[in-house]
């Protein structure tokens, strides 16, 4: 069964109090490093000073003899793995590579890139221990921008890297290296052809900076490599499986052996998909048969995990006179940083998702740059394209006089019309969201004082679905264990009981979630792609069916009834005369046969894109550049709302960080590729009192692919911020910005006479 | 992080031999707001921590309209601005104690820290100068008061000698007609280091300006006065307003770094310090 109009529910729209929630406020829910087994080490990383250098000789031998250091890890103690593809959770990745950013091997390719580890009795003595380990590097020249690096003349990184085209009409490139990993092509339609039918066309080039997650808890993980060759793993990470899967393949054990225990996590936002510290601390384990703890200090958290890329975009597109839009190019080149591997693919796919253009062409470049592997973060890809998009679409509405909503309206992705691969849409939101902005009364009320503008952008994004499996164990007393593998980030457990609960006519506290560790529960990809609620809502359907149905063959044993003639009604087995509730029936459970447990496997790909819209005013201090963003409302189609605190937060969550991303954070790097700000202080995420309360619209178009509605909701809202406040700074102060962040500085810079 | 020793003093001439004992790498400890943090990253070496909180007389603030205002070099922030007193005198001061961190920092940090940690950038420093403050140092030869316009010789260094500390700061009472003032800019609204912060401290006669301190951080090595002959003896008019942020600019000797560029910075340096000189004058006006 499918839900198209929305039903009336008992639990699923409820804000009940999460599961989760009282350990977590009270600090007693453990998360990673909260770890503490007997005999353990601590682990600590020697990072790289330099952006690109050979490693011409690495010496441990002094970090070794040091009193109370009990191993030292380098390159050379990884197993010899094999050139492949292999998934990381949002992504994918080559073993190899894996391995060459867990420990550099020859050349260290970014600042930060860890070199050796030691495990020692504690954190100072294997801190001290790394100051000891001699490497002697040839400084290699360096390139961090992605532009240069697909110059010729550029630094290679990978002396092996070849171009793959996956574009039609476009020659392989020359057999020599190249830092060009990719080139992608969607076509549609003849392009043309569509600007040779335009009025207009505009085109325009954008920039956005590297920007990290900023997740508060720093990667960890724990190992212990036991006697009988099994390992075991404690970690926060956003999938356990996806985690166990990597560490095998980099260490060549079979991922049955390797268990990974679920810790609380600390936020992730697609971060925490790739694997940094857990194999090394494996090793280190297995070297001085003690377990071994690692995490890492904030300044490697910048440094040497995965951010989103910094791209170059640029976008064309042809319009009739009366807005009609007829022919559409984008060309996208995005950072990997050290390996290939950047989220260009779907940052091409949703370039123009929300627009129906018949006639369009995205060229999609994936680069590799002196930078820390950038990875998965929040809509991956879907950012930086589609800022580029709104913010050209918002000068082709000025230079064609067009109230900017109604020529979005106007060429709005629809049922049916086909989208940039050239399938049809199924039923999406992104009319209903753009309607929703212009009927909402911020949109249309009026703005005022000096220098305040507002804005506004939409946003696409596909959503996931990938595998989910749960189990559920109905207990003697009424109440179902519910038992889960998919990391709760943003109130899943809740999310998952409050949908089970619905099914079986229960309340959500007659359900026990619990998140277990990768050996008691089975297969489950990570927690990212906005996919967990989606696909968990059909496992638990799935369970509920079936405890349906066999607690209904039991009642209808005990009537002594055919199965067909027991209904489940409204939490209690009706049959002919008599009636169970689902508490008596549970009682009756371990005399007739026993207590029931229901295993399921949900690997549907039904999910449902999501489209958001923002309207954002703020105010501009002309002296002094400072941007204060007045009212900010984020209208999303969230297919069904399962528990709308929930949705609400991670609107608002998505909302920020995307505020974060077009105001002040950015990686800065000098011109030999070393990280300038690698702190919270420098890199400048937003603080709360630079914000105000982000009202929430949530428009919900049923996702007919799922038993409740549900569109997953958490990256959307990533994707609007950045164009809708450089399209309110124009509205504001009259300029037009090409690249974010727009700090302070950049808007002084444009306001000051030049000199 | 390393592994370091702890040491409480309980008085002045405690401190100072601890310090003595403990040589080079022993560091006072006040809020450790800073020194923890440069501590565990390693950008320090300290062996030994002397904390000096819990002497009575680095401690705690006192007040008169005769004596002026003393307080304890390692008393807390929030006692600072939520002393009555220091708000009303010595506006400045509290406008500068209230911003540095947020609230959790102001549980610890201290005037004395934010001083000897005599960072260009130091918020509480362009108010210390303005209002004319005086540092009483202890040490092996006995006590001494620096006046904090020379206490600043450079970006992280001071005029502290070898097991020297500060104990106490002192401000005259401010005179009458007179107002304070301090503001800086960052990009964000908490939790970041100034790009320019700025402090003044006025007396008007009428509409004349009688006396004017004016002082400018983050645009130069370390804190550091502005010429103020644009304004005293002058009426306080847009124009010697102007002139004196024109001033201020041309004696900024700022940096480019990621926190700020040299033209946002000389920018800023005539803008934050025409905006003290009018909230100054206000407050002087009552
Ligand atoms: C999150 C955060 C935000 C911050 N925000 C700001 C900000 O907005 N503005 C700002 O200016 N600073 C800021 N700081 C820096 C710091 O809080 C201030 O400089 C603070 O005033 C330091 O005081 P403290 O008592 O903590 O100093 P400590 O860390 O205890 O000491 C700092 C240094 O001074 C020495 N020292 C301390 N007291 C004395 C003394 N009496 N005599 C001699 N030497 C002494 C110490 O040995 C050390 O070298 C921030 C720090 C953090 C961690």
């Amino acid at each position: 069964m499918v839900a198209t109009d929305k039903p009336t529910y008992k639990v699923v729209g409820t804000r009940p109090i999460r599961p989760d929630g009282t350990d977590k406020v009270t600090g007693r829910a453990e998360y990673g490093v909260d770890t503490r087994l007997e005999g353990m080490l601590y682990g600590a990383i020697l990072r790289s000073p330099h952006a690109h250098a050979r490693i011409k000789r690495l010496d441990t031998s002094k970090a070794e003899a040091l009193p109370g250091v009990f191993a030292v890890a380098t390159n050379a103690d990884f197993p010899r793995v094999e050139s492949g593809t292999m998934s990381i959770g949002e992504g994918t990745a080559n073993p190899v590579w894996l391995v060459d950013n867990l420990l550099a091997g020859e050349k260290v390719l970014y600042h930060g890139h860890a070199i050796a580890a030691v495990a020692a009795i504690d954190q100072h003595t294997a801190e001290d221990a790394c100051a000891l380990i001699e490497v002697e590097y040839e400084v290699l020249p360096a390139v961090v921008d992605v532009r240069e690096a697909m110059l010729d003349t550029a630094p290679i990184l990978h002396d092996d890297l070849r171009t793959t085209v996956r574009a039609r009409g476009v020659e392989p490139s020359a057999n020599r290296p190249t830092n060009i990993a990719l080139h992608l092509r969607l076509e549609k339609g003849d392009l043309e052809k569509g600007f040779a039918e335009a009025d207009v066309v505009i085109e325009r080039e954008f920039e956005t900076a590297m920007f990290h997650q900023g997740y508060i808890e720093p990667q960890n993980g724990t190992a212990w490599w036991d006697r009988d060759g099994n390992i075991t793993i404690w970690t926060s990470v956003q999938g356990t499986f996806n985690t166990r899967d990597q560490v095998a393949a980099v260490l060549k054990v079979d991922p049955s052996r390797i268990k990974v225990m679920p810790m609380e996590i600390g936020g992730g936002f697609g971060g925490k998909n790739p694997i940094y510290l857990e194999p090394v601390a494996a090793i280190l384990s297995r070297k001085s048969k003690r377990p071994v703890k690692m995490w890492m200090p904030r300044d490697a958290v910048f440094l040497a995990t995965g951010p989103t890329s910094a791209t170059y975009c640029r976008i064309k597109i042809g319009a009739k006179r009366d807005g009609t839009f007829v022919a559409g190019h984008a060309y996208l080149a995005y950072e990997a940083g050290a390996y290939p591997g950047s989220p260009v693919g779907a940052g091409a796919q949703c370039a123009f998702a929300p627009y129906n253009i018949a006639n369009q062409t995205v060229d999609g470049f994936d680069v590799v740059v002196n930078g820390p592997k950038t990875a998965a973060y929040r809509a991956p890809g879907a950012p930086a394209s589609e800022y580029a998009v709104e913010a050209t679409i918002n000068e082709l509405a000025e230079m064609l006089q067009i109230e900017p909503m109604d020529l979005r309206l106007k060429n709005a992705s629809r049922e049916g019309t086909l989208n940039s691969v050239g399938a049809p849409w199924p039923t999406i939101g992104a009319e209903a969201v753009m309607q929703a902005v212009k009927n909402h009364p911020h949109y249309n009320s009026e703005l005022q004082g000096e220098d305040t503008g507002r804005g506004v952008a939409l946003g696409f994004w596909f959503n996931g679905g990938m595998e989910s499996s749960g189990t559920a164990s109905v207990q003697a007393d009424g109440r179902v264990s519910l038992i889960l593998g998919t990391m709760d980030i943003g109130g899943s457990r809740a999310s998952m009981a409050m949908m089970l609960a619905e099914d079986l006519g229960l309340t959500m506290d007659d359900i026990n979630p619990h998140v277990v560790d990768t050996d008691n529960v089975g297969y489950n990809a990570t927690t990212g792609g906005s996919r967990v609620t989606f696909q968990g809502g059909w496992v638990t359907r799935d369970l509920a069916d079936q405890i349906k149905a066999q607690m209904s063959a039991r009642a209808a044993a005990i009537w002594d009834v055919p199965a067909d003639q027991v209904k489940y009604e409204d939490g209690a087995f009706v049959g002919p005369k008599e009636r169970f509730s689902f508490k008596e029936m549970a009682g009756k459970l371990p005399g007739t046969g026993g207590l029931i447990t229901v295993s399921a496997t949900s690997k549907r790909n039904t999910q449902g894109p999501a489209f958001a819209g923002h309207i954002v005013d703020l105010k501009v201090d002309r002296e002094t550049g400072k941007v204060q963003i007045l009212r900010y409302t984020a209208i999303q189609d969230v297919g069904t709302a399962i528990h709308p605190s929930y949705v609400e937060g991670q609107i608002q969550g998505g909302a920020v960080q995307g505020i974060g991303m077009a105001l002040n954070e950015e990686y800065v790097y000098d011109d030999q590729g070393h990280l300038r700000n690698a702190s919270f202080l420098d890199y400048r995420m937003p603080v709360a009192n630079d914000l105000p309360m982000i009202d929430v619209q949530m428009v919900e178009v049923p996702n007919p692919g799922h038993p409740f509605g549900v569109r997953g909701v958490g990256e959307v809202p990533i994707v609007p911020p950045q164009a809708a406040i450089r399209n309110a700074l124009h509205d504001a102060i009259g300029i037009n910005f090409y690249r974010t962040p727009v700090s302070p500085r950049v808007i002084l810079d444009e306001l000051l006479p030049k000199d | 992080m390393q592994a370091l020793k702890y040491a409480r003093a309980a008085s002045v001439d405690e401190a100072v031999q601890m310090l003595r004992d403990g040589g080079p790498t022993a560091k006072v400890l006040a809020g450790g707001t800073d020194i923890i943090v440069l501590a565990r990253e390693r950008r320090r070496k300290v062996e030994l921590f002397v904390d000096i909180k819990h002497i009575p007389e680095t401690t705690g603030i006192s007040y008169d309209s005769s004596n002026g205002l003393t307080i304890g070099a390692a008393t807390p922030l929030y006692q600072i601005y939520g002393n009555s007193d220091v708000v009303r005198h010595y506006s400045a001061l509290a406008q500068a104690s209230h911003v540095i961190g947020g609230t959790a920092i102001q549980g610890r940090a201290s005037l004395g820290g934010n001083l000897a940690n005599s960072g260009p950038a130091g918020d509480s420093i362009p108010a210390q100068m303005a209002l004319n403050g005086t540092a009483l140092i202890a040490g092996p030869n006995g006590r001494r008061e620096v006046p904090i316009v020379d206490f600043c010789t450079g970006p992280g260094q001071n005029v502290l000698g070898a097991d020297e500390f500060i104990v106490s700061l002192h401000f005259p009472h401010p005179a009458a007609h007179s107002g304070s003032a301090w503001e800086r800019f960052i990009p964000r609204n908490e939790m970041d280091i100034a790009v320019c912060n700025s402090a003044t401290y006025l007396v008007l006669n009428g509409d004349v300006v009688t006396e004017a301190r004016i002082a400018l951080g983050a645009v130069g090595p370390k804190v550091f006065m502005v010429p103020t002959d644009a304004l005293v003896g002058k009426p306080l008019t847009d124009e010697t307003i102007a002139a004196a942020g024109e001033a201020a600019k041309a004696t900024a000797t700022p940096i480019d770094d990621m926190r700020g560029s040299v033209k946002q910075r000389k920018h800023l340096s005539d803008v934050l310090t025409q905006r003290t000189i009018r909230a100054a004058a206000e407050r002087a006006r009552g």
